[in-house]
């Protein structure tokens, strides 16, 4: 197995997770409008009830709807990590994940060439998202655009590592509601996604910690930073360990000989 | 090992526990090039877990397999590059073409762009498939996804091609057609054929035929000798007869 082995793979893998995403056309409109409606209703009621003193990477006061602009960021990339991991279990169960599993390429490959094109699809839904919000004038410096884009890639695949890892452990498709519950709305509430740590702070010192330590503020912080043309280096070296430490879970979960594909392997 | 003349298949001593329930016990056979080899069993017979053993879903811990030569579990990509597989359900993306599906799977095997348009259209074409290649696969009926699978499973040009039940579902043409065609495929292409199945009347009397029942070898050989082993006329009556008896 060579290099254009890999890379052709990785071709593959990519263009057929685009195509899917182009074709499930009711996938990227709701992709589209679940933050659009945070961004448009919830943020708007929150506007005036939420006082924002100026802290980084903001210097100035700012409106609320782009203080959530990256945590709905944030949100687009949490929905299709887990929507990734829902794919890979309905693969599984349909079998389709099957002809991926058979291909002469290391497993762990295999994986990493799947989370590298689900997160291509996911920098996409953001970029749709941020076009809608600048034409409703919730801008970033321009140069952010395009700052964003490594911090988008690195919070990506922490975030679709995430769900790799859940898809590993998930057996069928009914216990995915249970992802929504127990991963995406405590990961998505307790962050820094729509309220500073600060606030949080003068509410409760345990909710405080929790989202300080919740790896999905670190990806947050790190997506806000970029946007304002700034490295925030302590969220991209958490996010990275996150991924790090998420993707090598989700390998063990999917060895043929060590994971839960021992378990899993009687059905056909 | 030799691997130009080693078995396109080996299976040796490979049993499969699921906790306590034992769905493979010391089931050895091997498969040569050429050879047709009917593995009959009824439902739960342990067919499924041997298949997932030899696409390596999982690892093998107890015996080895080997395809073309190539220890699965020491040498598992270059194995897996020898073999082509059909499920029992259908793997192809339905939204996407049946050109597109096929491009998919020549990426996952390394193949040029040029040498995939080639072969996709040699397979296709041989199954009377390359006009439909712009077609969704949701379009086509299930006889024709059946052949695109198997166009699928060729483009490498695998040593052993895996059949898990293809033709369940299936109506009687559309059941005639695939078998024959793979028939026609390991006599004329020399292609190794392990075809997993409990309708008997899939079976040539050319035959290589293994008899699974609840997770052992009944019989092994030729439709002859598993006529004159079971002293009955027909493989429908010899395949009840083995697998009437509990364990």
């Amino acid at each position: 197995m060579n290099l254009p082995h890999y890379l052709r793979a990785l071709r593959g893998i990519s263009t057929r997770e685009l195509l899917r995403f182009v074709h499930q056309r009711e996938r990227f409109i709701s992709a589209l409008v679940r933050p659009l409606v945070w961004l448009f209703i919830f943020a708007a009621g929150f506007r005036s009830t939420l006082g924002l003193s100026p802290t980084p990477p903001y210097e100035t006061y700012i409106l609320y709807e782009e203080y959530i602009t990256p945590g709905l960021i944030g949100m687009i990339q949490l929905f299709n990590g887990m929507q990734s991991s829902l794919s890979m279990v309905y693969d599984r169960e349909m079998g389709n994940m099957r002809t991926l599993l058979i291909s002469p390429l290391p497993r762990w490959f295999l994986l990493v060439a799947k989370l590298l094109a689900g997160t291509l699809v996911s920098i996409l839904q953001v970029y749709a998202f941020l076009l809608v919000a600048w034409l409703y004038d919730v801008r970033t410096p321009p140069e952010g655009y395009l700052g964003v884009l490594p911090a988008l890639l690195l919070s990506g695949l922490m975030l679709g590592a995430l769900g790799l890892l859940l898809s590993s452990f998930i057996e069928q498709l009914e216990n995915f509601a249970g992802v929504m519950n127990f991963v995406i709305f405590p990961m998505f509430f307790l962050s820094t996604a729509l309220y500073p740590l600060w606030k949080l702070q003068e509410s409760s010192q345990l909710l405080h910690t929790l989202a300080q330590y919740n790896p999905f503020s670190q990806a947050v912080e790190l997506i806000r930073f970029a946007l304002y043309g700034q490295f925030n280096i302590y969220a991209s070296i958490y996010t990275l360990s996150a991924l790090t430490l998420f993707l090598s879970a989700a390998v063990i979960g999917y060895n043929p000989s060590k994971g839960m594909m021992q378990k899993k392997g009687g059905k056909s | 090992m030799n691997l130009s003349i080693a078995p396109a298949l080996s299976v040796q001593s490979v049993s499969l526990a699921y906790g306590e329930k034992l769905a493979l016990d010391k089931v050895s056979f091997t498969v040569f090039s050429g050879d047709c080899l009917i593995l009959l069993g009824p439902n739960g017979a342990g067919k499924s877990s041997l298949f997932s053993l030899i696409t390596r879903l999982y690892d093998t811990r107890e015996g080895s397999i080997e395809i073309a030569g190539l220890n699965l579990k020491r040498n598992s990509s270059k194995a897996l590059a020898r073999l082509g597989v059909v499920f029992q359900q259908s793997t192809l993306d339905m939204d996407l073409s049946v050109e597109r599906n096929l491009l998919y799977h020549s990426d996952l095997h390394g193949l040029s762009r040029k040498l995939a348009k080639l072969r996709i259209q040699e397979e296709l074409e041989r199954q009377a498939m390359f006009d439909r290649r712009h077609e969704r696969v949701r379009q086509l009926n299930g006889g024709h996804r059946r052949r695109v699978e198997i166009a699928r499973a060729l483009l490498h040009k695998p040593n052993l091609l895996l059949l898990d039940e293809p033709t369940v579902g299936l109506d009687m043409p559309s059941r005639k057609a695939i078998v024959e065609y793979v028939h026609q495929l390991s006599a004329e292409q020399n292609i190794a054929v392990l075809w997993a199945t409990h309708l008997v009347d899939e079976i040539f009397e050319t035959d290589q035929l293994i008899v699974l029942h609840k997770g052992t070898i009944r019989f092994q050989g030729s439709v002859q000798e598993l006529l004159e082993k079971t002293a009955t006329p027909t493989v429908a009556d010899a395949f009840q007869h083995l697998t009437r008896e509990g364990k």
